[in-house]
């Protein structure tokens, strides 16, 4: 069995919103990139389930798309332990731009499960994964919090609203994942680094698709009024206010 | 030409979130001159169904086939551009819930339409078509145009203000064709008796600030006394003090609640992302510079030992 990551390269979470170009792209000056957290869980599962034998997995491929400068996040992928990676030369437009090269990619190169994110945690689409399954036509399956593989089937745990189901599918699937897939994401060790230099990695040139969104500016949220600070040997009127200023008890 | 909302349901039953999406989808069929066509799949009472038309859908769609018990996500997919084509929808609108994020994405590749995710408020125009979306997890937004002649749209939680606004709808059922499904639930496991997070109007949510798992008691009797739902910042639940399901911030679940109580929460920027959305944010903590009271509306500095048991007195007198 084949296992296929999409992995978003993404900045860091602690990054601050700034914009250039008249607010139509991110300032990325001293932005940290890294992978997408839910993507590097994934990666993480995906390297659990392959080191148990009795699993039948031979191998756990990284894909994104991206320019040159997203080669220091993959190859961050293929320390941690990807057996090789794939690099679609292009600027991601937009998701169905980005899900359309992945597809075209893995229809001359089939995976039997193939695992996104729940979103990234730029543009927070969460669109890649479902519309890639949608494109091989083939089953996905969202909100997945625990995958197993068995005699050539998955069994998922899928969130609900308020509670769980226990899914099988059939493969090749498509999984959405989310917390929980993994405990922790897995650390690349010295050896792992020292490896990723010689991994394959793959550059693909993309075909001629065209995005069908386009981001026309950004903004920030509106500032918030300051915060009202009440004495805290006083909460009633915390619950004053909550009640007859705020309306919201 | 029409604008078409897909509404879930719950055992057969609506939540608020339904109507809001079905109040939402007259708006934009408003400004495009159309009616609104509400799809409901599964086993929906008539009465239940006619609520639609409370919030204005013009057209209701009912789709019941014993193969769509569960949700496959390319059979729904399926029966929702059935009904897209058939009834010329311009617009498709889908809730930004587990479910939505589901199904939205391979409608937009069936539909071959654009696809604007996590919108917190009405098309800002119809020409170029421009919506305004959630970006970098809740730190900025972002207006997006969408290019195609199809658009589809999931509108984030409790982010749109509506009332009753009723219309006589026509009811019809429709026979969707389906291909052979490939998915199987084996099994539900649902909690009973509990507020769901995602769904709360109120939110009661504990930090490392609280010290132990044993100091919850608190948290859960302000909870039972606002009628509110319980959560927990990251470290808690990592620590395994509460359940993941109650982690809320940028990996966990993303809330919108009218009110946020955070107890002992610091406000790392990527616990704010999980909840920026809430219309009034209350924090309790004791470290004055604690970046949760940027956030604030409404701040304590004090012991969550002391102030919360003020408080749940305070809420049970008013």
């Amino acid at each position: 069995m084949r296992i296929l990551i999409c992995l978003s390269n993404v900045p860091d979470t602690t990054t601050k919103a700034k914009f250039v170009n008249d607010n139509k792209a991110f300032d990325t000056a001293g932005v940290q990139w890294i992978i997408n957290p839910w993507d590097e869980l994934a990666l993480t599962r995906a390297l659990e389930l392959k080191a148990n034998a009795a699993n039948g997995i031979q191998k756990v491929t990284v894909i994104t798309v991206g320019k040159a400068d997203a080669e220091p996040t993959i190859r961050k992928a293929l320390a941690i332990g990807a057996d090789d990676a794939v690099r679609i030369d292009a600027e991601p437009k937009d998701a169905y731009f980005v899900a359309a090269q992945i597809a075209e990619y893995v229809k001359t190169n089939p995976y039997d499960i193939i695992v996104n994110g729940i979103e990234s945690s730029d543009y927070n689409g969460s669109a890649v994964g479902g519309m890639v399954a949608e494109f091989l036509n083939i089953p996905s399956v969202s909100a997945v919090s625990s995958l197993e593989v068995a005699n050539g089937e998955v069994k998922i745990t899928r969130e609900i609203d308020g509670g769980k189901e226990v899914v099988k599918s059939q493969i090749p699937v498509l999984l959405v994942v989310q917390k929980g897939i993994a405990k922790e994401p897995m650390i690349a060790a010295m050896r792992g680094i020292m490896m990723a230099k010689t991994k394959p990695l793959a550059v693909v040139a993309p075909q001629a698709i065209d995005a069908l969104t386009e981001i026309v500016s950004f903004e920030l949220p509106k500032p918030k009024p300051a915060c009202k600070m009440i004495d805290s040997e006083n909460v009633k009127e915390l619950v004053n206010l909550l009640q007859n200023e705020a309306k919201v008890i | 030409m029409s604008v078409l909302v897909f509404t879930e349901n719950w055992d057969g039953k609506f939540k608020k979130q339904s109507f809001e999406l079905v109040s939402y989808a007259s708006k934009v069929a408003g400004m495009l001159n159309t009616q609104t066509v509400a799809l409901s799949i599964g086993n929906v009472q008539e009465d239940e169904l006619k609520k639609l038309a409370t919030y204005s859908a013009d057209k209701i769609i009912k789709v019941n086939n014993d193969n769509l018990k569960n949700l496959d996500n390319q059979a729904y997919t399926s029966v929702i551009a059935q009904v897209a084509e058939k009834h010329g929808a311009k617009v498709v609108i889908i809730a930004n819930n587990n479910t939505g994020k589901a199904l939205a994405p391979r409608l937009s590749v069936r539909l071959k339409a654009g696809l604007g995710s996590a919108v917190s408020k009405l098309p800002t125009s119809v020409e170029p078509f421009t919506i305004y979306k959630k970006a970098l997890s809740g730190k900025a937004f972002a207006n997006v145009v969408i290019k195609s002649d199809i658009k589809i749209i999931t509108l984030s939680q409790n982010s749109y203000e509506f009332s009753e606004n009723p219309k006589t709808a026509s009811m019809e059922t429709f026979e969707p064709v389906l291909d052979a499904i490939k998915t199987n639930v084996t099994d539900v496991q649902k909690q009973t008796g509990k507020l769901i997070l995602t769904d709360a109007e109120i939110v009661v949510s504990g930090g490392r600030g609280m010290k132990s798992p044993d100091n919850w008691g608190p948290i859960e009797e302000l909870a039972k006394v606002l009628g509110a739902a319980t959560a927990c910042s990251r470290p808690v639940s990592d620590e395994g003090w509460r359940p993941h399901e109650e982690h809320t911030g940028q990996t966990g679940k993303i809330v919108a609640p009218n009110l946020y109580i955070a107890v002992g929460i610091s406000g790392a920027i990527q616990h704010l992302a999980g909840i920026s959305s809430s219309k009034c944010i209350v924090a309790i903590n004791t470290d004055k510079d604690a970046p949760i009271f940027e956030a604030a509306n409404y701040g304590i500095i004090g012991d969550a030992a002391k102030v919360l048991p003020a408080f749940i007195q305070a809420v049970k007198e008013r």
